[in-house]
């Protein structure tokens, strides 16, 4: 299809973002919530859904859940209610899911994400509620897998927020970017990790499109399955040309759920229902209503950390950062605090901001260290920072002190301390060595006394070499002007 | 009638239920006269009521939470002592071909 035609149409796209929470416990019950335990073990009555068990709601899931949502700036009911959602499936012992329905946790929210062109756009969140998740079911990788569907209930009932999108989103790259900010929306709370091999974020898209200019949304596709970002991607992108070359070629879209296969880069259709979905919801009748209470709602309000925006716009204004090294030292939490230590330590921000993007990230990399194991702490890296910009020592000599602080866990004073490398800004010292390197050199002295003054780098250069890098490179330049007169 | 047997069938579908056809017919005259009185209960003037979504009455507010501690689990042998078929700790079920 010629880029022309897909041009033609405008693609459509909603996200529904299931968040686990990261508790200790799972939402009704006090099995734990950990990952990679032997099947069916983090299991009790009440996940099991034996029955007569009851459900009793985890204080901690409701503080995440409305973290979460005030992070999406939304609007949190003082009163939800839990709603059974029925259908049969092996992983759902219960028979139901318990979820919420017409009254959710919060409405009406919102994500500004940035575009490539370094714009930024408003994406609606339609509502955020909670729910417990299903167990997984293995259909192959046994012995007898041809005749059985192995279910592990470890995972039923770990808490979850639903986060559902208004059709706002125009492309691939715009679905990605809401998803990339909603991850770190979510890990700046500490409301969860949002790893996605584990399964704690996990993404389905509805998409339709429709001719350019056009009202009317067309027919949607949900499609599921798209647990990494680069699945979302080309899921997206092969499903809006899926969808327009059908309608190019006279069909129409059918509403339907469609699997993402990653193996060959397609959706294709899951077998078609018999029946509509019909999920019968009805209020839970084993839990209150959630009501939660002005007076709590403030003491979770006041426990939320600075949110990525507020801190990139502070990193520009207060740091006077780039708006692209604020966005790169806002792409986690852990980032954003080291810098913020490192910058106030250093009283040089955008020296620090530098520091840390540069030979501090590719440390890390080269080590395949998280920056929790950093060798070299904030503090210390700001103290670097400072030496350089306070005179003590040269950028170039800081470049080496550096490795050796990653290597000691040692300060830089004390490296530049027991190595003698405090930089020389004593006028004599450098003088004294400027005037050997002048009579090194008459040849570059005469060049430049002739007119030819760029050759003043090459004879400066003679004086840093011959201090070991220790001479204060802004003092030899001045005095070398002055030397050759 | 206020229900059909079609919509009976549904309804015996969507809960894993299969009737027969005598029982079918038994379900419509009794769901009938069971959303018969429901016609009748909404005759009263509910206006300004606010809607119920829960027949408990609120405790107060600790009573109906519980902390973010671990508490006691089953044992594998015990979570899967009752499923009819099990192997390696996972409860089996005849193969699932769709979700």
């Amino acid at each position: 299809m010629s880029p022309g035609t897909l041009d033609k149409y405008e693609p459509v796209i909603g996200l529904e973002v299931h968040v686990q929470l990261a508790t200790r416990t799972k939402i009704f019950c006090a099995c734990p919530t950990g990952f990679g335990a032997p099947p069916n073990t983090n299991v009790c009555p009440v996940c099991l859904g034996l029955p007569g068990a009851l459900p009793v709601l985890n204080r901690r899931v409701v503080e995440m859940a409305v973290q979460g949502a005030l992070a999406l700036n939304c609007q949190v009911r003082g009163e939800s209610i839990f709603a059974r959602k029925n259908y049969f499936y092996p992983d759902l012992p219960k028979g139901y899911q318990i979820s919420q329905y017409d009254r959710p946790l919060a409405e009406h929210g919102h994500v500004d994400i940035l575009l490539d062109d370094g714009g930024s756009k408003r994406i609606g969140v339609t509502r955020v509620h909670l729910e417990d998740d299903a167990g997984k079911s293995m259909h192959e990788g046994f012995r007898d897998s041809d005749r059985y569907t192995y279910v592990d209930l470890n995972r039923t009932g770990t808490p979850l927020i639903e986060i559902v999108s208004e059709p706002d989103i125009r492309s691939s790259s715009e679905a990605y970017a809401y998803l990339t900010e909603l991850k770190l929306l979510m890990q700046f709370c500490g409301v969860s990790t949002c790893d996605m091999e584990k399964g704690h974020l996990r993404c389905d898209a509805n998409v339709s499109v429709r001719l350019r200019g056009a009202e009317k949304f067309g027919t949607k596709a949900e499609v599921k399955n798209l647990n990494s970002f680069r699945f979302l991607k080309q899921a997206l992108d092969y499903e809006i040309v899926r969808q327009v070359e059908l309608i190019e070629s006279g069909g129409r879209v059918v509403q339907e759920t469609r699997l993402y296969n990653p193996a060959v880069g397609e959706t294709f259709s899951m077998r078609s229902k018999e029946h509509a979905h019909d999920y019968r919801y009805f209020p839970e009748p084993d839990l209150l209503p959630l009501r939660i209470a002005p007076g709590w709602r403030a003491e979770i309000e006041a426990a939320m950390p600075e949110l990525p925006p507020a801190k990139r716009a502070r990193f520009i204004s207060g740091f006077g950062l780039r708006p692209y090294d604020a966005d790169v030292l806002t792409q986690t939490r852990e980032m954003s605090e080291y810098f913020e230590r490192a910058a106030n330590a250093s009283g040089d921000p955008r020296g620090a901001a530098n520091w840390v993007m540069g030979d501090l990230a590719a440390a890390l990399k080269a080590d395949g260290k998280e920056l929790a194991d950093s060798p070299v702490s904030a503090e210390q890296l700001g103290e670097l920072v400072a030496l350089i910009a306070k005179g003590g020592i040269s950028g170039k000599l800081a470049k080496e002190i550096f490795p050796k602080m990653w290597s000691t866990g040692e300060s830089a004073a004390v490296i530049v301390e027991r190595e003698g490398l405090r930089q020389i800004s004593d006028t004599g010292a450098i003088e004294k060595i400027i005037a050997e390197v002048i009579a090194a050199n008459p040849k570059q002295v005469d060049q430049y006394r002739g007119g030819k003054t760029a050759v003043i780098g090459f004879l400066v250069g003679q004086v840093m070499k011959a201090s070991r890098g220790q001479a204060n490179p802004q003092l030899v330049n001045d005095l070398m002007k002055k030397a050759l007169g | 009638m206020k229900i059909t047997e079609t919509e009976v069938r549904q309804v015996a579908g969507l809960a894993n239920l299969s009737l027969t056809d005598t029982e079918i017919a038994r379900m419509a005259r009794e769901l009938d006269d069971i959303l018969t009185h429901v016609d009748k209960l909404n005759e009263l003037d509910t206006t300004g009521v606010e809607p119920m979504a829960q027949v408990l009455y609120a405790a107060g507010e600790t009573a109906t939470w519980r902390d973010d501690i671990e508490g006691a689990t089953l044992s594998n042998s015990c979570a899967v002592a009752n499923a009819p078929v099990s192997g390696a700790g996972f409860f089996k079920v005849p193969r699932v071909i769709e979700k």
